[in-house]
């Protein structure tokens, strides 16, 4: 414990001033006092006492300490010469005790009783300790203050494995120090976005990606159950999923909270933070309250900006100039090198506001700018943060952006230019030898020239010069030429997937193979979406055309399916759901029928119908009781029947040469090899398949995705029928001879269709679009086609055909199916 | 102050992106969402439109498409969004040290106070 420093010298001019005690030697407590003694030096006489035997330092500069790139020295705010030179008395080392409000003193560790005039509160916050078992072992740490940084730098000097708990600002800042100084970190966060509060999915993603570039190993929506012991010191962390990361040190950072337990022993009035006015005054008057550990307006900050407001607030207050503190808007930045990062606001999106998003690739830059009423709410910057303080600084002056909309996301410079804030006129204005696309090296005199050709359309451009043909960012310089050179007369392109982006479907599923884009995130990225994070149109069709394009390796992302999908049931227009088990080509035996019998009596379901499909459907079910009901059909040998999905539904089919005298080959058995085989694919939209023993056609195969009718010389194979709105006869693909033939063939056709239609385009659309002769010249035209399609579909369904009813009644994704409580207004007792 | 708040359980109980329901014996069920940047919000768990569970649509930016006929619903506000025309009550929520709360007298239907939240 150190010796206060004091001055007898000082005391006597001291005398007769206001006495100002300040509990907090940190950022706030200091800067309060700079602010009062530039308003006025003379009126009182100050005594801080400091928990932390050192004089003041900057704590956000405690990140590049740990990485090596500052030294102590240097982040030191106050040296104790400032001290000295304002007559500060310090007490470091020795922290308050106790606070007698009746009597106005404070009364420290060591017995020392000061009395005050005036007392503020800058006790800041203390790092948040998940409760989990071993949380006190030797080498589990916080990142607060010196001693932390300290404990991290002794253990990185041994080397060995670090874990981080908490992937926000604090937690990643600290992997990144121990990261360069030659730890292995893992990084353990709860959520499935990095510093979720400050940044949107997309940016959490490209984050992501970095830091795993970088070495780290980011483990996301990973729930800390219990950190490990060995020897007495800390030896790993387990998580609830069983995985276990071993850990020579474990830096704990998941939060902090506001340190209030001497202002609430104290009386003082106190929520999360200790309750302040607009002047920084607490419930008592005598007694001020500055930085992290105060809650104003409802709102706790533990950022750095905010504090220096709060102390420009308390000076006057205290110098009888009352301005009033009217709560901070934030901003962040993340102090990584080399990783440039910011965000401010509101960017959680809403009705009235529209996000601005700019994409580039090359660069690894995503830039998402908010706007609602003509003003910017907030901002989301990755790679290329230049323009952040000018976007907080256009929030938070909250001036009218409409003059500069259409520039706003190039930036500031680009944006205040004057002409140029017309992006077309900014195009305009580059020479005819400047670059518009860099991936193909394409001009813009040649792009120009292309377009004079008669290329009108993006599209055009896209397929005479290549100019936006690859990466796709100089879509819009593309699109600026095409009004420049034509005025009007520009031709809107095909389709694109959606109002998120400028690719069609076709571009969109090239792409994904050309650049490997393995998840919805990186697609957007690298696509150029013009929103955060889609639209229900184009989620599930990204989600389809990964399955499709990476079996066995993308995983199915359950928020970007439709509900039928995500809960394997049909919705009804009450809510409840429709459960159709799969019935083999349409045969079922009794003990089948008993148990949907029974499983229709025990979860009531209102009605039960024979499909058109050849098989039952149950009406009526509660999704609560969907895991029940399959596990009950499960156990009579039934699986899911797909009702719900785009996907395979069902092989309908006739009797046959088994029974019908008229019957030429066995339409059922080929029906339930069919079905077999084809069970649980996901497709663009639903597939139906039928076989009939002869051409009377009684399974109506003729009008199925997939149809086979039996002949006696073998088997005609049909496709592109459809039954719905607009009625369509099947093509007739190919004759074949024998059974391996007809399902090798089917297996063909449906691989081809799922990896080439657009989602949610039926067989039926898609053969109109492409033709029935490019899909026979894609099947037919080199000799081995079929049979590599063909494999390919076995390879993707050793994957799907997992029965998905007997995953969730073994309990998978329980939160899909069950409540989060329930509320009985009648008992007191609220959740249950 | 909290006891006009109901806990109704930590945020990690929401995937980002989906919703849960809360059933309310006597009342309308509610539907908790998390988005993807997120933030949280509770809605009746009734569409406007045709009563469709919002809680089983899929949620973009602060918005959710229900899964009967894909109507676009505010999350922030209730309201049916671009050509459409309803509204859906919400229900005042906030989260506090990581757990979800949501404004009592609202879960029980009753007409908000003034001041109330």
């Amino acid at each position: 414990m150190n010796a206060p420093v004091s001055f007898d010298q000082e005391s006597a001019r001291k005398a007769g001033r206001e006495r100002l005690v300040v509990i907090g030697n940190g950022m706030a407590g200091c800067r309060a006092v700079e602010e009062l003694l530039e308003r006025d030096p003379d009126r009182y006489s100050v005594t801080i006492f400091g928990a932390e035997p050192r004089v003041n330092y900057n704590r956000i500069m405690l990140s590049p300490v740990l990485a090596g790139e500052k030294t102590f020295e240097e982040i030191v705010i106050n040296g104790q010469d400032w001290y000295e030179d304002n007559a500060i008395t310090l007490v470091s080392g020795d922290p308050v005790e106790h606070v007698d409000c009746a009597n106005r003193s404070v009364i420290s560790a060591s017995g020392r009783v000061e009395p005050y005039d005036r007392l503020i509160f800058a006790t800041g916050s203390d790092p948040f300790i998940i409760p989990v078992p071993g949380k006190d072992l030797p080498g589990v740490v916080t990142f607060r203050d010196l001693d932390d940084v300290d404990r991290m730098l002794c253990a990185a000097e041994k080397g060995g494995d670090a874990v981080v708990i908490g992937g926000g600002l604090l937690g990643l800042e600290a992997a990144h120090g121990l990261s360069l100084r030659g730890m292995n970190v893992t990084v353990i966060h709860l959520m499935p976005t990095l510093m979720e509060r400050q940044l949107d999915e997309a940016a959490g993603w490209l984050l992501k990606e970095e830091l795993e570039r970088r070495g780290q190993t980011i483990l996301i929506s990973a729930d800390t159950e219990a950190i490990l012991e060995k020897d007495g010191h800390v030896a790993g962390v387990r998580l609830k999923d069983g995985r276990e990361i071993p850990a020579d040190i474990v830096v704990m950072a998941v939060g902090i909270r506001p340190n209030v337990a001497l202002a609430k022993a104290a009386g003082m009035e106190v929520e999360r933070g200790i309750v302040v006015d607009d002047h920084m005054v607490t419930s008592d008057p005598a007694v001020l309250a500055v930085g992290e550990c105060v809650q104003h307006r409802g709102a706790c900050y533990g950022l750095v900006a905010p504090l220096w407001e709060m102390c420009r607030a308390l000076a006057d207050g205290l110098t009888d100039r009352p301005s009033g503190y009217q709560g901070s808007v934030t901003s962040t930045k993340l102090k990584v090198s080399g990783i440039d990062l910011f965000s401010a606001g509101d960017f959680s999106g809403s009705d009235g506001s529209e996000d601005i998003v700019m994409r580039d690739a090359a660069r690894g830059v995503y830039k998402r700018v908010v706007v609602q009423d003509s003003k910017v709410i907030g901002a989301v910057l990755y790679g290329d943060t230049a323009d952040g303080n000018w976007y907080f600084d256009l929030l938070k002056k909250g001036e009218d952006i409409s003059d500069i909309r259409e520039a706003l996301i190039f930036g500031q410079a680009y944006a205040s230019g004057g002409a140029l804030a017309d992006p077309n006129a900014a195009v305009a204005a580059l020479s005819d030898d400047a670059e518009i696309c860099g991936c193909n090296g394409v001009s813009k005199g040649k792009v120009v020239a292309c377009i004079d050709a008669g290329a009108h359309s993006v599209d055009a451009v896209r397929s005479t010069c290549k100019a936006s043909a690859s990466c796709g960012s100089c879509t819009n310089l593309v699109e600026g030429l095409l009004a420049i050179t034509l005025g009007e007369d520009v031709e809107s392109g095909p389709k694109t997937m959606c109002k998120c982006t400028s690719f069609t479907h076709s571009d969109v599923r090239r792409l994904i193979l050309e650049k490997e884009l393995k998840e919805i995130p990186q697609v957007m990225q690298e696509l150029h979406w013009t929103t955060p994070d889609g639209c229900s149109s184009c989620r599930p069709a990204l989600n389809y055309y990964l399955l499709c394009a990476w079996p066995g390796e993308y995983v199915d992302d359950q928020k970007s399916r439709f509900v039928n999908e995500r809960l394997h049931a049909n919705i009804q227009k009450d809510g409840t759901y429709s459960v159709v088990p799969r019935m083999w080509g349409g045969l079922t035996n009794p003990k089948e029928l008993r148990a949907i019998a029974d499983a229709a009596e025990k979860y009531q379901a209102r009605t039960v119908k024979v499909t058109g499909g050849q098989r039952i459907d149950l009406f009526g079910i509660r999704k609560e009781d969907l895991p029940a009901i399959w596990a009950d059909l499960n156990a009579a040998g039934m699986v899911s029947g797909h009702a719900y999905g785009k996907a395979l539904r069902t092989v309908k089919t006739c009797v046959g040469s088994e029974w019908c005298r008229f019957g030429t080959q066995d339409s059922t058995g080929l029906g339930v090899k069919i079905e077999r085989m084809t069970w649980g694919s996901w497709m663009p939209h639903k597939f139906k398949i039928a076989v009939s023993g002869c051409p009377r056609n009684c399974a109506e195969a003729t009008i199925k995705d997939f149809g086979v009718v039996c002949v006696d010389s073998g088997y005609e194979l049909h496709v592109g029928g459809n039954g719905g709105i607009k009625v369509r006869a099947t093509d007739l693909l190919c004759k074949v001879e024998t059974e391996e033939e007809a399902l090798t063939t089917c297996a063909a056709f449906i691989q081809l269709y799922r990896e080439e239609a657009h989602y949610l385009e039926r067989t039926a659309p898609w053969v109109e679009r492409v033709g029935l002769d490019y899909v026979k010249s894609r099947m037919f035209d080199e000799a081995d086609a079929v049979a590599k399609l063909a494999a390919r579909f076995r390879i993707s369904q050793k994957y799907s055909q997992i029965d998905p009813w007997a995953q969730r009644a073994g309990g998978d994704r329980k939160d899909l199916h069950t409540h989060i409580g329930e509320v009985r207004p009648l008992q007191m007792e609220d959740v249950l | 102050m909290i006891g006009n708040w109901l806990d109704i359980g930590p945020v990690y109980q929401i995937e980002p992106g989906m919703a849960r329901t809360l059933p309310v014996e006597g009342g309308e069920e509610i539907a908790v969402f998390h988005t993807m940047t997120g933030d949280f919000y509770a809605l009746v768990n009734k569409c406007p439109h045709k009563q469709g569970p919002l809680s089983q649509g899929i949620v973009h930016g602060a918005v959710v498409a229900c899964p009967l006929h894909n109507w676009n619903i505010s999350l922030k506000t209730g309201e049916a969004l671009g050509g459409d025309e309803g509204c859906v009550p919400t229900i005042p929520l906030k989260v506090d040290a990581g757990r979800i709360y949501l404004l009592r007298s609202a879960v029980l239907g009753e007409k908000p106070k003034p001041e109330a939240a």
